[in-house]
């Protein structure tokens, strides 16, 4: 177990350094000069310009400028935004639990109705259920997520006025972070009304990101248990007269649940990319519309500092995976 | 797909015994007709479309569809905020939605697999190399990155093109990579090997057309995908820009009126949702058919 988790690492590092190269390199190829950019519309003097070259250490070279960066990295210094001067770091961690909250219960959602969808559709295989979940969970898979946000937009906001457009709570309540989950900051805030408003403004949000996230994991849980329901400790377990709900429940479920957990593990990029969408159609603060925002604002470090936090937020869930993985089947370890 | 074409060129019975696997999947002929539907419409817009994507009709602003009260059937799917019929700019729109599935596609295949095929012949280290650079490639979310690449290039159609391609390129190597590793252990390339065969005609001749099954499948997942996402930048405005009539830009532009007019927002989705399901259902049945494992012979 201990080789195993070693060699994983071993491939972590060279793919850490070059997510770090990838994110250092992203100011350096833009086009025009990155203080420019900083100066903005009203220019800059030479005296100023030289002063920001040397603090920035654009004067020295590029093999150097990357190892102080590297180093800023590993202590957590990300470089200051262009716009609201703080530091990058900061930013992120303030509004990473928005996300972090958004992403939590699509993954809830998203498990709670496509583990059930995908056991009905395997044991009523070829069935009209199999069939009616199957083309649904198609659909939703092929959804364009910006669109499918906009329809329920109009439908449950707009039509019937239940659910609010943007936002994570109503302007009404105002409380201090604690957690930075709104759900629990607002139970905690003690403010009657505010958990069913800061619940109200997850809903849509929620079922957004959840889609795709729900598709794939309905067809992932209906593969896989087709796959244990041809096992012979499934016939076996027929044969001594065990309830079919047991036997689909327990049995085949647990065993089926192997491959569906990678998928769940996996699918934290998507869900990622997908926050990027949600997050702007809803307002919802938190990294995905603070990243497209800072692509408009051409806020450089801002961009830099998110791409790269992401980027190692995707790896180390993977790797967590991985791990995982191994310690559930140990046959992985072995390879 | 235009592979499939090439070799039944040569072997006939190839393309029945595909079309054989294929159409047992009534959901994935489905698709092809709609697919087959969505090309003639991209390669015949301009014959198709009643007017042009860019002429303002100012006296008919905000035109709901026909069959609502106030429409008129002289432009079937209403007009948008600037007076343009809505039916004339979603079959123009399906050009630029066909041409991002067939140059992402292009890309990041014909790169892929040159890369794939490479990393799979090549000696340890440059292997090594080749697959630890996609696996970084890999560690971004690919909308995240394709999002980063256009704001490097600036934004527009071609450049959403290029970035797509790049995010989509590792998976292709991958695919490329394991299956020229399975395949190269294989007597066949081996008794090649012995009759002399050169490395390139090996890679290109011998092992290349027996990898083309999954990632026949992939191609088709990517077109789908491609569009996706390239609605998704034009839709976060660092895509085609407008008036270009691409879906997703159309749906960016259309964002302040949906309360209001339900059918410029709920058109365009439509056409992507519709078009992407298509090609999804084609490539569920390409696997039906191309996977030697499901294969019941």
């Amino acid at each position: 177990m201990f080789r195993y988790l070693l060699a994983r690492l071993a491939t972590f590092l060279p793919t850490f350094i070059g997510v770090t190269l990838i994110s250092f390199m992203f100011i350096r190829v833009l086009p025009g000069d990155p203080i420019i950019v900083m100066a903005g519309e009203r220019g800059i003097s030479e005296e100023r310009y030289q002063e920001l070259v040397v603090k920035l250490g654009y004067d020295k070279p590029v093999l150097a400028q990357y190892w102080d960066y590297l180093g800023g990295v590993v202590q957590g210094d990300l470089g200051t935004s262009f716009v609201t001067k703080k530091p990058v770091w900061d930013e992120f961690f303030a509004l990473f639990p928005a996300t972090l909250e958004l992403s939590i219960c699509a993954m809830i959602f998203a498990m709670a109705l496509g583990l059930p969808a995908g056991v009905i559709a395997a044991v009523n295989r070829g069935k009209f259920f199999d069939r009616a979940l199957m083309s649904s969970a198609l659909i939703g898979y092929s959804m364009p997520i910006f669109w499918w946000a906009l329809l329920l937009i109009i439908v449950f906001s707009g039509n019937l006025g239940w659910t609010p457009v943007s936002g994570r709570i109503d302007l009404l309540y105002y409380f201090d972070d604690v957690t930075g989950f709104m759900l629990i900051d607002s139970v905690l805030s003690g403010q009657e009304g505010a958990f069913k408003s800061a619940a109200r403004h997850l809903i849509l949000p929620t079922i957004v990101l959840g889609t795709i996230p729900l598709a794939v994991i309905a067809r992932q849980t209906r593969s896989a248990m087709l796959e244990v329901l041809g096992e012979d400790y499934i016939r076996t377990a027929r044969a001594k007269g065990m309830s079919p709900a047991r036997i689909n429940g327990v049995h085949a479920l647990r065993n089926a649940l192997i491959p569906v957990v990678t998928v769940i593990g996996l699918s934290v990029g998507t869900l990622l990319a997908g926050a990027i969408l949600t997050e702007t159609i809803f307002s919802w603060p938190g990294i995905g519309k603070w990243m497209v925002d800072s692509i408009f604002r051409r806020d450089y470090p801002v961009v830099q500092g998110g791409l790269l936090m992401i980027a190692v937020i995707v790896m180390i869930v993977n790797l967590t995976v991985d791990v995982l993985y191994g310690v559930i089947n140990p046959k992985i370890r072995k390879r | 797909m235009t592979d499939q074409t090439t070799t039944s060129a040569e072997r006939p019975s190839a393309l029945r015994e595909f079309w054989y696997y294929f159409s047992e999947n009534r959901g994935a002929v489905f698709g092809f007709w709609v697919f087959v539907a969505f090309v003639l419409c991209a390669a015949f817009a301009p014959l198709l479309a009643p007017y042009d994507a860019a002429e303002q009709f100012r006296e008919h602003i905000l035109l709901p569809p026909a069959w609502q009260e106030g429409g008129d059937w002289a432009f079937p799917l209403g007009t948008d905020p600037l007076g343009r019929d809505m039916l004339s700019r979603l079959i123009s729109g399906s050009r630029y939605s066909f041409f991002v599935g067939i140059v992402v596609v292009s890309i990041a295949a014909s790169g892929g697999i040159l890369i794939g095929l490479l990393s799979g012949f090549a000696p340890k280290i440059v292997d090594t190399v080749i697959m630890r650079v996609m696996d970084i490639i890999l560690a971004f979310p690919s909308l995240l990155l394709a999002l980063v690449l256009v704001a490097i290039l600036g934004p527009s159609l071609t450049n959403a093109m290029i970035a797509i391609a790049i995010v989509f390129q590792p998976h292709y190597v991958r695919l490329t990579r394991a299956s020229v590793l399975s395949e190269r252990q294989k007597d066949y390339v081996t008794s090649a090997r012995v009759a002399g065969a050169g490395l390139w005609r090996l890679m290109f001749i011998t092992v290349l057309p027996n990898c083309l099954g999954p990632l026949i499948v992939q191609a088709a997942l990517s077109f789908s995908t491609a569009i996706l996402d390239a609605a998704a930048l034009g839709f976060l405005g660092m895509g085609a820009q407008p008036p270009t009539p691409e879906w997703g830009t159309m749906l960016a532009e259309s964002r302040e009126f949906i309360l209001r007019a339900w059918w410029v927002v709920t058109f365009p989705g439509l056409a992507i949702l519709v078009t992407v399901l298509a090609i999804n259902l084609m490539g569920d049945g390409l696997r039906d058919a191309l996977d030697p494992k499901l294969k019941r012979s």
